[in-house]
């Protein structure tokens, strides 16, 4: 299984990015191999409009079931929700942080998006 | 000649300036089509003696999906530069209220499984009194795509001798459209610190767009203000004050044009006019 984690760089060591359309970085995590592999969204986070539709339709490619997160508005929700993945909110510290949190059933699974919507 | 009165701050007083000067220029015998273009907030019939009829639809054409064709191959997602479209392995999303109507989906599907839908903005409405005609589009609450409903008010428009054109308030994309295909733009502002911040994002907008502009100052105090001086180092013209007057305020508030009320007004508003009218004859 695979978790993607929205991050402000790179590497697991950097911190959680709380906004889900507009993070620089995803992370995949393979939760079998505890590895690592980094995403780069610096262009469609920089987005006028819609980071969070382009965001979510990247991640949802990427083979993920879980995204973890601080906070995910109501478009980026609604692909997320119909590509079938889980979107856990409330996401802090470093991706490793967020990652171990997941595991001790600390985030809070969405039922609905928490996020305010940008243009 | 056609007006836009715009302004960077809201609560200057561009109505006021439209409408006083859209009277003026009809009662000195010229054909007056007043556009209000603020369409989130149109307010310029409240000071007109117009008959509007009743109002129609303005729609954008938006992409409708057939998912019995549509093979989910991205394409459509690809080419949309608004992000408007989400396409999944098993299916394609469409947010409407990013689309602005490119077509660049429905072209560009190889399947033909996009055809045209459409979606309303607001609606607009016209009309005609005794001394000039107008027009006014309503934005649909919670809408954010706005400048094709302008560019429906700035059509309607037809051709009146001199059209006069309500901006928004601030500089963003209705401001832009609004303006766009003017003669001049008439940037009303007040005597206050953040009247002269916002004037100078307007002035800065109106340069950008290679259009001419002058100032008129509202609730003007004694001279010289803070706005002449700025307008003296950007070497704006000031075609007219307004002064800061209880009896402007209250014909205001009662719906009642300024330029009846108020000798003063009624002589800056004739001299704006006329400043304007020499603009014309020398272009």
């Amino acid at each position: 299984m695979k978790l993607i984690v929205t991050s402000q760089g790179p590497e697991a060591t950097d911190p959680v990015d709380p906004r889900f359309g507009r993070a620089p970085y995803f992370l995949v995590c393979d939760v079998e191999t505890g590895g690592f592999t980094a995403l780069d969204n610096r262009d469609q986070a920089a987005a006028a409009q819609g980071a969070g539709v382009q965001a979510a339709q990247i991640v949802a490619g990427s083979g993920a079931q879980i995204v973890l997160t601080g906070h995910c508005g109501p478009k980026a929700f609604a692909v997320l929700s119909e590509a079938g993945l889980q979107v856990y909110a409330g996401a802090t510290g470093s991706v490793q942080d967020a990652v171990h949190a997941w595991y001790e059933g600390k985030l809070e699974l969405l039922a609905t998006p928490d996020g305010i919507p940008h243009h | 000649m056609r007006i836009a009165v715009a302004s960077g701050k809201g609560g200057t007083g561009k109505t006021t300036v439209a409408v006083n000067l859209a009277l003026t220029a009809a009662r000195a015998g010229l054909s007056v089509h007043l556009g209000d273009c603020d369409v989130e907030e149109p307010n310029a019939r409240l000071f007109l003696d117009v008959a509007f009829e009743a109002p129609r639809d303005v729609s954008v054409p938006v992409p409708v999906i057939d998912a019995a064709i549509c093979n989910h191959c991205g394409a459509c997602a690809k080419i949309c530069a608004f992000n408007a479209i989400a396409c999944l392995p098993d299916r394609t999303l469409v947010f409407l209220d990013l689309c602005h109507s490119c077509a660049g989906c429905w072209l560009v599907c190889p399947q033909a499984a996009i055809t045209q839908g459409t979606r309303v903005l607001g609606e607009l409405t016209s009309g005609t009194g005794r001394e000039l005609a107008a027009t006014q589009g309503l934005l649909r609450v919670g809408e954010t795509v706005v400048p094709p409903l302008i560019r429906a008010v700035k059509d309607a428009a037809g051709p009146a001798a001199w059209v006069i054109l309500d901006a928004p308030p601030g500089t963003s994309c209705p401001v832009v459209e609004t303006m766009k295909g003017v003669d001049f733009v008439l940037l009303v502002t007040e005597p206050t610190p953040f009247g002269r911040h916002d004037l100078e994002l307007a002035v800065r907008l109106t340069r950008s767009v290679g259009l001419p502009c002058g100032v008129v100052i509202n609730r003007a105090g004694g001279t010289p203000d803070l706005i002449d001086a700025f307008c003296a180092r950007e070497g704006l013209p000031v075609l007219a004050r307004i002064p800061f007057k209880r009896t402007v305020a209250a014909a205001c508030a009662e719906g009642r044009l300024a330029i009846e009320a108020d000798q003063d007004v009624a002589a800056a508003m004739t001299g704006l006019f006329h400043a304007l009218r020499d603009r014309e004859a020398a272009a």
